[in-house]
């Protein structure tokens, strides 16, 4: 595979998000947190309603790097979260090649990637290491 | 929070990577990568897949111990996974350790402190070679963030 620093991957877009999505990972992962599907719950936290769980989002950014370089080649793979993201939201994901080193006799590439809300705002921020794929 | 916790061990737990669990685990996070979804056992796993580690992790294998988690003021902060080569294929049958690696405190831009918690899990595979390295950052608000 060619890749060059600041080669970015095809962008993705999900959404709009529904509560349905997030009880759809929570059931997969284990995390059961109601602050993701019980409006009552969140309120009384004092959210408006239930929010996107944030390793979902993560995963869906796994899911895009993968795709992209390979999902055999991940051997690093970090998020932070900034603002929520909430149902009805449509995110954007998408990455570039920040280096490309050797290591071991191996071929790697670091990306960074975001996750945009429809507002700009961004929901999070990803770095990533994978093996450059012959 | 008690910040004595740091340096705790859960107990070590065992957890099979599984074929339908990586199956439904993709699937909720949008991926129709044959790797993932396609017929046959996965030769590897989603990136963020051991965040369902907690099917498999009873509570003594948690190094939070009693001290009391306050789910309306917690956040997650940051999350990290690291691999020592391809993501576990499904059928590895992983050793997962817990520990609480770091506890400290900061002052939160609009006042109250904020306590950050290092969680790492490390997973062993049957030769006891660490294959993957989860690390948690959880924050601690001094109040409901949502308030």
């Amino acid at each position: 595979m060619e890749l060059t620093v600041g080669a970015e991957g095809p962008t993705w877009e999900d959404g709009p998000l529904t509560v349905t999505d997030f009880v759809r990972y929570q059931g997969a992962s284990g995390d059961m947190n109601p602050i993701h599907h019980d409006t009552g719950f969140a309120q009384k936290a004092g959210f408006p309603m239930p929010f996107a769980v944030g390793m979902r989002q993560a995963g869906v950014l796994a899911s895009w790097a993968a795709d992209w370089l390979g999902p055999a080649n991940v051997r690093r793979f970090k998020v932070q979260w900034r603002e929520q993201a909430w149902p009805g939201d449509v995110l954007t994901y998408s990455g570039a090649v920040t280096a490309l080193r050797e290591e071991a006799g191996q071929r790697l590439a670091d990306i960074e990637m975001t996750v945009t809300r429809q507002t700009g705002g961004t929901h999070l921020k990803g770095w990533a290491t994978f093996v450059v794929p012959d | 929070m008690d910040t004595s916790i740091e340096g705790n061990r859960g107990k070590p737990f065992r957890m099979v990577v599984e074929e339908g669990k990586v199956r439904e685990f993709a699937r909720a996070v949008k991926s129709s990568n044959p790797a993932y979804v396609g017929d046959g056992p996965q030769a590897t796993s989603p990136a963020t897949f051991l965040a369902s580690a907690s099917f498999w992790q009873g509570s003594e294998s948690s190094p939070w111990g009693d001290a009391p988690l306050n789910w309306e003021r917690i956040l997650h902060g940051e999350q990290e996974f690291v691999f020592s080569g391809p993501p576990p294929a499904a059928g590895t049958e992983l050793t997962a350790e817990a520990r609480i690696d770091r506890v400290y405190e900061k002052e939160g831009k609009r006042g109250g402190a904020m306590t950050f918690v290092e969680l790492v899990t490390e997973y062993r595979d049957a030769s006891g070679a660490v294959v993957a390295e989860s690390r948690s950052t959880i924050i601690e608000t001094s109040q409901a963030p949502g308030s």
